[in-house]
């Protein structure tokens, strides 16, 4: 627990340079915007059409559309343009921001009795003078309101930039979701506000100096703002050896792997940070873009839906096919090797006389009931495995993962979806059911390395003990630490508890050259 | 008229439409230096358009203006401005800013720097309103502030639309006066735009009546009284009738 609060400095310091970056961004677009468009109905009608529009799209939703369009981009353009990390994090922010700071802007210089512009005008002020003496002085306050509006916005947001590949307070949140450590997600969300609300407290204070005029009230806290950004951004950039970082999709069993893995690449001496969180069709594109030096992926999962394979071969073959996969593509990317156990899709149920594979229970299958996990249902592993076996469930329903189990072990269920590396399965003396047709391809757990790491013989030396010596059961154990109701175990006390397990049953496998 | 005197402020044909309707229609008009002109007429009659043509607070379709005997038109617009005094119904003072900032703004728009305390008493109000807040000023008081920041820079030329309208009758009379012994004081050309005929007939020397976007009677306030008919006639009949009921009502009260 106090190594994740460990975090906090680190994660809160790029909190703060994505969320200012994003309001600096913003405020260069939509105080222009909001000038130009103040006296021109149409432009304003479509500019805070446009601004409104982006606000009725889910946060989440927003930053997982920028990755499409930046791929898409990139392609456009040939390559170059990080589709994962700071940069849709930034814009999805920025198109949040808009809409409070433009609305305040035209409200405030609409707001503007129009005499007094008639004055400004009558005088002799030239456009840029009246917005410069009256316009801008006028509008300020509400404008100021605006802002600071943006601002709160913004450093909420900002936690689903993690989602993305970018370190942000949202770290803690989503990995207490995912782990169900309540003092996590509290930890991630206390920061959060607390961020925000000092700055919305700060920009106050700048906002009375603006609208009675003392200029010592504006520029305060304004140099105070400044002196955060810039502490952060020091602290962001100023270790001078590049640190080698880690990935994890957003399950408890990555979370401790990419602890294990980091634990090992610091007692070798490396800095290390961690990229939480991912999507898991974002993990293989962050290693491959360069965002992530080392994860653990899952070879069903690189061979069904990255490289479109519908056969399934034998896993060493896999392993290898995949290898050579990587390293053709322009990422370079490496299989160091696999850890040793398999977490495949698969369907598990109390035990029962006469059920020991899916054959099985395809026969009994019409007088049972399934509960699957959110997606289950969806993947093409579920219709492979329907299809090649005949299954025919009574009843079939989708649960978040907590659910499901509860409903088996309350009896609203007979089977469920399952992780093989799962630790309830044990914990709750579930059977998991055979595949012998092979339905679904093997989902070894290998070891990936980015290209820009592949060839460091440091990282292989600190690494290679990995391979082949993570047995099922640990994995299952480590898992279950994290993922159990009472007396759970943080991800890195379950990777420190993994590590001394490294190798004890588990069947050496050979690594992938 | 005195044919001699120059011409400060000459307006050649200009005509002004917004869509359909045609505001201003044709006006050709020479203003003597030094004189202070009325225009009067009834709202929508075209004699605020016709006033702010002359600082291009609007721009005539056709036609030209000329002020000193140079074309407004091509020039630059804030300059020109900046060099005509301009005081409207509704002050807009600049509530951000002091008194004394209003009436020196000119400084920030690279201007001399005016003196502001002989301003203020020039337009009859008390140096120390210099450190107060517009909002804080009667509209008397703010209407003689508008009138001391319009004279900041040593204008030649002040225009002033309906610039009494929203005070009461006592404070008009007072400042209608103050603003007569500036423009006599500064030797100032002066167009006053009104709905008021007594207030025209008392404070300008050229009465200019304002009807459907043309001028249709152009006399002193002597020969506007001696009018017998014509479209002067009626404007001028109201404040002396005004005037006649109630001497009447104060010879039946002696009675």
């Amino acid at each position: 627990m106090i190594a994740a609060f460990g975090q906090v400095p680190g994660l809160a310091a790029s909190h703060i340079l994505l969320a200012a970056a994003a309001l600096v961004l913003a405020l260069a677009i939509s105080l222009p915007l909001g000038v130009f468009a103040a006296r021109r109905p149409v432009l304003r009608q479509a500019a805070l059409g446009f601004a409104s529009l982006v606000q009725t799209v889910p946060g989440l939703a927003l930053l997982a559309l920028f990755y499409p369009v930046l791929v898409g981009l990139s392609a456009l353009v040939g390559g170059g343009i990080p589709a994962l990390g700071f940069l849709p994090s930034l814009l999805a922010l920025t198109l949040y921001a808009l809409l409070p700071i433009l609305r305040n802007v035209i409200t405030g210089l609409g707001g503007i009795d129009p005499a007094v512009i008639e004055a400004a005008d009558g005088i002799g002020m030239t456009p840029a003078q009246r917005l410069r003496l009256v316009e801008a002085p006028l509008a300020a306050p509400v404008a100021m309101a605006g802002i600071r509006t943006a601002a709160v916005w913004t450093i909420g947001a900002a936690t689903l930039s993690t989602t993305v590949g970018y370190p942000s307070l949202g770290n803690l949140i989503f990995a207490g979701l995912q782990t169900e450590t309540t003092a996590l997600v509290l930890a991630g969300c206390v920061a959060s506000a607390a961020l925000a609300l000092a700055v919305d407290g700060l920009l106050a204070l700048v906002e009375r100096g603006v609208a009675t005029g003392r200029r010592w009230l504006m520029a305060g806290p304004a140099l105070l703002l400044l002196a955060v950004v810039g502490g952060a951004a020091a602290y962001t950039w100023w270790p001078a050896k590049p640190a080698i970082v880690i990935g994890a999709k957003n399950f408890s069993e990555q979370y401790i792997l990419a602890r294990l893995i980091g634990d090992r690449l610091q007692q070798a001496g490396f800095d290390v940070r961690y990229r939480e969180g991912l999507g898991s069709a974002l993990a293989l594109r962050a290693l491959e873009g360069g965002d992530v030096d080392v994860y653990v992926d899952y070879a069903g999962t690189i061979w069904t839906n990255a490289m479109q394979r519908t056969d399934t071969p034998a896993a060493p073959a896999m392993a290898a096919g995949i290898d050579g996969w990587l390293q053709a593509r322009p990422g370079r990317a490496r299989v160091i090797g696999p850890l040793g156990f398999e977490n495949a899709y698969a369907l598990a149920m109390k035990p029962r006389a006469g059920v020991a594979s899916i054959a099985d229970l395809a026969r009994v299958a019409p007088g049972l009931r399934l509960a699957a996990d959110l997606e289950f249902l969806d993947r093409p592993e579920w219709r492979t495995i329907r299809d090649a076996y005949g299954l025919r469930f009574a009843d079939q329903r989708a649960y978040s993962p907590t659910f499901m189990y509860r409903a088996l072990s309350g009896g609203q269920a007979d089977v469920i979806s399952a992780f093989s590396s799962d630790g309830r399965i044990a914990a709750d003396g579930l059977v998991v059911l055979a595949d012998p047709k092979r339905a679904v391809p093997s989902y070894d757990a290998l070891l990936l390395v980015g290209g820009a790491r592949a060839g460091d013989a440091r990282v292989r030396a600190a690494l290679q003990p990995l391979v082949g010596r993570v047995p099922v059961a640990a994995m299952r154990q480590a898992n279950y630490m994290v993922d159990r109701d009472a007396d759970k175990a943080t991800p890195e006390v379950a990777a420190r508890w993994l590590a001394g397990q490294l190798g004890r049953t588990g069947a050496q496998k050979p690594a992938i050259r | 008229m005195d044919v001699t005197t120059t011409t400060a402020i000459a307006f050649e044909g200009v005509t002004k439409r917004y869509g359909d309707a045609t505001v201003v229609d044709a006006v050709t008009l020479d203003i003597a230096e030094g004189s202070f002109v009325a225009l009067v007429g009834t709202s929508g009659s075209g004699k605020s358009t016709l006033l702010k043509m002359v600082n291009r607070l609007v721009e005539p379709d056709a036609g030209a203006v000329r002020v000193a005997g140079a074309a407004v038109a091509g020039g630059d617009a804030p300059a020109l401005r900046r060099s005509i005094g301009y005081v409207f119904q509704n002050v807009g003072l600049f509530p951000h800013l002091s008194v004394a900032d209003n009436i020196a703004i000119r400084a920030r728009l690279g201007e001399g720097v005016p003196d502001v305390g002989a301003l203020l008493t020039q337009v009859g109000l008390e140096p120390d309103v210099a450190g107060r807040s517009p909002r804080a000023l009667s509209g008397g008081q703010q209407q003689r502030v508008g009138i001391a920041r319009a004279l900041a820079g040593d204008a030649k030329i002040l225009l002033m639309d309906e610039p009494f309208g929203a005070l009461d009758p006592v404070t008009r009379e007072r400042i209608g006066q103050t603003v007569r012994d500036l423009h006599v004081a500064r030797g100032l050309t002066t167009i006053m735009v009104t709905h008021d005929m007594g207030e025209a007939l008392l404070l300008a020397d050229r009465v200019l009546v304002m009807v459907a976007g043309r001028i249709v009677a152009d006399a002193t306030p002597a020969e506007m009284l001696r009018a017998e008919d014509g479209p002067a006639a009626a404007l001028v009949a109201v404040p002396r009738g005004q005037a006649a009921r109630m001497q009447a009502l104060a010879d039946g009260g002696a009675a």
